[in-house]
């Protein structure tokens, strides 16, 4: 290679490496602003914070979700499999809203440590598969451990 | 260069010049189009007609077999960009810069397309248009550096300086696509992990996947396609005081 080519391939490793380097440290420091959500954990540790709005995550505890009244108010249990957070919502829930499902929360915590959602997004997973799948892969799940 | 057998050598060599590349390219555009109608026909029927429907979205889960394709080119037509962009910079040769700057409106549309139909899945599933997570974020960054380097390029009248100037551009945002693609693992968010490029098995059924992945060999045929006629009207342009283009201007008035 000319020494000419092989300097400014050099100077070009040099500016991609350059960037990566500075974005990295970038986001590191902003890694916390960058969590869409706080977890169930989070929560009951006291991370998230106490009087402002902020997105709470976690899957919807089977037979959890009660609808206390004749209104549109449903209330539910959120867990990510070591912590729970009581959840209460007014309005329409989104298609994919299910037991077992996970979802998003928008809202804050009143003093009872209820998590008063002003918006719930579904959470859909990776899993792709035709229903009569779902259905035989729940019959080798039950004999067996669930999870 | 080392490793590289010589024959594939001298192909790039001749590809390197502009008429041979336009000769060769008449020859092998009628397969490449044929290729992307069989792809795409089989791809369409195979995803809307023969998978089945999803478990627990229904049908409109069918949306990702334009979405995912879109989001998979969006991120390769990126790195073709850049990867010319490079080879432009560092061997001066022309056809790379071209490659380069006529790449940049065709990933500009895929981007597009994977935000749109991203957006119009959301709604249903997750309740709302659009949100303000890592991946959604990082692949609308990736848009505005599309038209970035397209706003650049046609801001510079040299073109020569402009190619150089996008090459550059285009580096620097390499630094963005690992962010898109490990996105949904470094960080909480709204938008799924990955379904079919992790390391253990994909996590879709074979009847869905087998069409999903046609759809992504149609739509690099359609880049090809899309890219071969973009550089020739490039390559006409910026040679036009050449033999060879005159020549071919005679030889379609005869």
């Amino acid at each position: 290679m000319k020494p000419a080519r092989k300097q400014r391939l050099i100077l070009i490793a040099l500016m991609v490496i350059g960037a990566s380097i500075a974005t990295a440290f970038a986001l590191k420091s902003f890694n916390d602003n960058l969590m869409y959500f706080f977890s169930t954990t989070d929560v009951v540790e006291g991370k998230a914070p106490k009087s402002a709005l902020f997105r709470l995550g976690g899957m919807v505890i089977k037979g959890s979700v009660e609808r206390p009244g004749d209104g549109m108010m449903v209330r539910f249990k959120l867990t990510d499999f070591s912590k729970e957070v009581t959840v209460e919502y007014t309005g329409i829930l989104p298609d994919l809203f299910r037991e077992g499902q996970g979802i998003v929360a928008h809202g804050k915590l009143n003093d009872q440590h209820v998590f008063i959602a002003e918006e719930v997004l579904a959470k859909h997973d990776e899993n792709y598969m035709p229903p009569e799948v779902k259905a035989s892969l729940k019959n080798q799940t039950t004999s067996g451990t669930n999870k | 260069m080392f490793l590289i057998p010589n024959a594939v050598v001298r192909f790039f060599h001749r590809m390197a010049s502009p008429p041979h590349f336009y000769a060769f390219t008449d020859k092998v555009m009628p397969w490449l189009i044929i290729s992307f109608v069989l792809l795409t026909g089989f791809g369409l029927y195979g995803g809307l007609y023969l998978a089945p429907s999803d478990y627990q979205q229904g049908d409109s889960y069918r949306i990702i077999y334009i979405h995912v394709p879109s989001a998979w080119m969006s991120l390769f037509i990126y790195m073709v960009m850049a990867i010319s962009g490079a080879i432009g910079l560092v061997w001066r040769i022309k056809l790379a810069e071209i490659v380069a700057i006529s790449s940049a409106p065709i990933g500009a549309s895929f981007t597009f397309i994977a935000l749109f139909t991203g957006s119009l899945w959301g709604k249903p599933m997750w309740g709302t248009w659009w949100v303000w997570d890592a991946r959604l974020t990082s692949e609308l960054i990736l848009l505005f550096l599309y038209l970035g380097v397209i706003g650049l390029y046609g801001a510079i009248d040299d073109k020569r300086v402009a190619s150089k100037a996008i090459a550059i551009l285009a580096l620097v945002g390499v630094v963005n696509i690992p962010i898109i693609h490990y996105s949904v693992e470094w960080w909480n968010t709204l938008h799924q992990g990955p379904t079919v490029t992790k390391m253990d098995k994909p996590s879709i059924h074979v009847s869905m996947l087998i069409p999903l992945l046609l759809m992504a060999l149609s739509f690099k045929f359609y880049y090809l396609i899309a890219l071969i006629q973009r550089i020739r009207i490039e390559l006409l342009q910026r040679e036009r005081n050449a033999q060879w283009v005159k020549a071919k201007v005679l030889e379609l008035r005869l």
